[in-house]
């Protein structure tokens, strides 16, 4: 086994980052606790501002610590081993991040299949819909809850069309800029890369007249029962995940436009912004089906 | 084994020797530091999870109500799980891999090391978190550990929020930790350590990491409906707006099966380093070994709703919990086995990390039998929320995990200060928590079966007895912990030198180096061969 590309494994020296990214992660946890409770028993409290400085700290870290890495970068400091490392954190990242919506398709398909035909009476729970709410009919998507809260549910054509259709030629235009990157044509990786962070910004949009016009037009909101909660927390989180992919990728746009970072050997900080991209667009294809069409 | 290169004395002009200071602790992207920062906040909160079971035990030291009220006792029962859980075990097993994982493979440092200073430097908070929102008003969570909605939903206090970001921030470490031990391993062998020539306690760990990675976000997602339903009106886990508070169960268990994996991974590895060593043989089936921790993670997804017998499941879901649950013991049995064929006609010697490790086997194999008898659906439902739980789960993870983390800390602490500790004080410290961890959960067994509730803090006159002594052995093993601070401390201090490979049959990359292992340990890979 060829030694040489061992020894140049770079351990950085003591990094203030982490310790800062602790305490802005801790003004964010503590100050958001905080927050929640001052709003649910309607007092004033410093909740709110201490959630902002904690996402300013960790803004603030977020861009000492990366400067540090992209310098570490371009000095040629990184070895193929460390390129290595880094696409597999990356990887096993994304992988979490499937998990974690993985939990939330889980309540979905749990109401759909179990909680919501047996609160009707399916299987052997006869009893449960005569006693709790005999007048409950279990129907998906469940525009009437046991309680009697009432709203309307969001066809899939329309806006979310549009935004599949967005989302999907946008995967395409990220992928038509890695080939870019990887043959060297920068114009067609400017484009490519330019054109998705421009989809990506038209789908937020998108996204933001769609929970408008459901809010205020069709009265689908989060406390609408089931179908209100895992259609919001669904795209709620997936439009949390487009905003920062759509961020990742606007920064790589800019390292590429004005520093001309980035070649076919050295391209992680692009692929994984690339990689996040592409995962963003798979789930939105299972939101596509699982909370819209199906 | 043979390696070359592993001096690294003549790299002292490209990196300096530790930095002084608190900023050392602080700024440290060294995985030995960290791993000693792991540690000793795992032993910090271990004493503070301990202090809040002395509180129960005092508690139940009789029936009636005499030193907290019901409320603080839940309180009690709810954080000491949660730190014993997420601050003591897994901080534990991390801060054991961070240090030997590396050393072991023949690695540099971690991967990502500056994200590993990361990873540890956000726990501190979220348990600071954790614990001052016991002085909230209206007092700290307090719904058991396993947060069962509705309990933490629509009958919960004002701390649930600072309970859910806390547990999000354990999450984001235990997932990077994860990540950074996953990493560390596929990529940061060295030449020749192929994957079947890794030490046990690499593997269980590369195993417990992806099984970290997978669950947590689950974890993330429970907490995440639990403070949507509490603060935000959405009825996941009400049946009003057409959720389940089963379905609560169902996502916690998806993660909490795996959780206990998770606590039990790292110590099989701990003991397959540790029993062959003291045997003078090679460890015993080792791809064996292998397979079976790979068939018990695989398992530990299929398995979640035995927790959950008593809701009301379909049967046919009942019988495929209870087979599934009943399948693990065998990987599990192939284990102990192997461990005790390792033994078997080895020239035996006793120190102190051996004596913790049989009592491991023997100990651990009597939690896995309880598990058997709950695995059982019909009886599952007389056994269900009863003291034979609490008793079941405190062997497999108190005489399990934390004895395993005490025969790993004996067995490595002498590469780590350059010291060998105090054998007889280790020896006191080792039978005093032999007794008292059976006078303390043994009788568990009988008070849960003549059907004594969990999580009460009163209970029917004919428990007193069985109780009173439960709690004296409760002191009795959370005193005796003392001595183990007194040996580290002592161990950190001085004593007599340790060679290189510290125990007589001890083989691997981490005893071929000079005790304490140098700062930086592998500047160049070493070669196996």
């Amino acid at each position: 086994m060829n030694n040489n590309e061992y020894e140049k494994y770079y351990v950085p020296s003591q990094s203030p980052w982490p310790i800062v990214g602790a305490i802005g992660l801790f003004c964010i946890a503590f100050g958001a606790g905080n927050y929640v409770n001052d709003i649910k028993n309607q007092v004033t409290g410093f909740g709110g501002y201490l959630l902002f400085a904690g996402m300013a700290i960790t803004i603030f870290m977020l861009v000492g610590w990366f400067r540090n890495v992209i310098d570490e970068s371009m000095s040629g400091k990184y070895s193929k081993q460390l390129d290595r490392s880094f696409r597999q954190g990356m990887s096993w990242f994304i992988f979490s991040e499937v998990m974690f919506f993985g939990a939330f398709f889980g309540a979905l398909l749990y109401a759909r299949v179990f909680s919501v035909p047996w609160l009707g009476g399916a299987s052997n729970n006869a009893m449960t819909h005569e006693v709790l709410w005999p007048a409950f009919e279990a129907i998906w998507p469940l525009t009437k809850t046991p309680s009697g809260t009432v709203t309307e549910a969001m066809g899939w054509n329309g806006l979310p069309l549009i935004n599949t259709i967005i989302l999907l030629i946008s995967s395409i235009t990220c992928h038509f800029a890695h080939v870019g990157l990887e043959q060297n044509k920068r114009k067609q990786l400017k484009w490519g890369l330019g054109l998705t962070v421009l989809l990506g910004c038209i789908f937020l949009f998108l996204q933001v007249e769609e929970y408008t016009h459901a809010y205020q037009e069709m009265g689908l909101m989060l406390s609408s029962g089931m179908y209100g909660n895992t259609f919001y927390l669904l795209t709620g989180f997936h439009g949390l995940h487009v905003t920062l992919g759509t961020i990742m990728l606007f920064i790589m746009f800019l390292r590429i436009v004005i520093k001309d970072h980035f070649t076919p050997e050295n391209s992680f900080g692009f692929q994984a912004a690339s990689w996040y991209w592409h995962f963003v667009d798979v789930v939105w294809v299972c939101l596509f089906i699982f909370v819209y069409i199906i | 084994m043979s390696t070359k290169n592993l001096n690294a004395d003549n790299h002292v002009e490209e990196h300096h020797g530790a930095p002084s200071g608190i900023m050392r602790w602080l700024l440290t992207t060294n995985h030995k530091d960290i791993g000693s920062l792991y540690l000793l906040f795992s032993l910090l909160m271990f004493f503070i999870g301990g202090a809040m079971a002395m509180v129960i035990r005092a508690e139940l030291f009789q029936p009636g109500l005499q030193i907290v009220e019901p409320d603080f006792f839940n309180q009690m029962t709810t954080v000491h799980g949660l730190i014993m859980v997420f601050g003591a075990v897994m901080p534990a097993f991390v801060g054991l891999a961070n240090w030997m994982v590396p050393m072991m493979i023949g690695a540099p440092d971690m991967a990502l090391p500056r994200m590993n200073n990361w990873s540890f430097w956000i726990l501190p908070f979220a348990f600071l978190i954790l614990l001052m929102s016991l002085f909230m008003e209206g007092g700290g969570p307090n719904f058991g550990w396993t947060f069962y909605a509705p309990l933490s939903t629509t009958y919960s206090n004002d701390s649930t929020a600072l309970f859910v970001f806390s547990v999000h921030i354990m999450g984001i470490s235990s997932i990077m930790g994860a990540i950074n031990v996953i990493v560390t391993i596929f990529n940061l062998r060295a030449p020749g350590m192929t994957f079947m020539k890794m030490p046990l306690f690499v593997w269980t760990w590369l195993i417990t990491a992806f099984l970290l990675i997978a669950v947590m976000p689950v974890l993330a997602g429970a907490v995440t409906m639990v403070l949507t339903d509490k603060y935000f009106a959405t009825s996941f886990f009400n049946a009003a707006g057409g959720g389940d508070p089963v379905m609560f169960q169902h996502i916690f268990w998806f993660f909490g099966h795996p959780e206990v994996y998770i606590m039990i991974l790292p110590a099989f590895g701990i003991i397959s380093q540790i029993v062959p060593t003291f045997s003078r043989k090679k460890l015993f089936g080792y791809s064996s070994m292998v397979y079976a921790t790979a068939s018990i993670a695989l398992l530990s997804f299929l398995v979640w709703a035995h927790h959950m017998f008593t809701t009301g499941m379909p049967l046919a879901g009942e019988l495929f919990f209870m087979y599934c649950t009943m399948l693990i013991s065998v990987p599990t049995g192939v284990k102990i086995f192997n461990w005790v064929a390792t033994m078997w006609r080895g020239s035996l010697t006793f120190e102190v990390p051996m004596m913790f490790s049989i009592a491991f086997i023997v100990l651990f194999t009597i939690g896995g039998f309880s598990g058997l008898m709950l695995a059982i659906t019909p009886a599952d439902f007389q056994y269900h929320d009863t003291y034979f739980v609490v008793a079941h789960f405190h062997y497999v993870l108190v005489t399990g995990a934390i004895f395993s983390i005490m025969a790993g800390a004996y067995y490595w602490l002498p590469k780590w200060t350059g010291n060998m500790f105090d054998e007889k004080l280790a020896k006191t410290h080792f039978w005093l928590s032999l007794v008292s961890v059976n006078v303390l959960f043994f009788p568990m067994h009988f008070v849960g079966l003549a059907g004594m509730p969990r999580r009460i803090p009163d209970y029917a006159l004919q428990f007193a007895d069985f109780n009173a002594v439960i709690s004296i052995g409760g002191f009795a093993f959370g005193l005796s912990q003392l001595l183990f601070v007194a040996v580290v401390y002592k161990c950190i201090k001085g004593g007599e030198k340790a060679t290189a490979q510290v125990w007589e049959g001890a083989e691997g990359l981490e005893w071929e180096v000079p005790s304490p292992a140098p700062y930086h340990t592998f500047e160049t890979p070493p070669t196996i061969k």
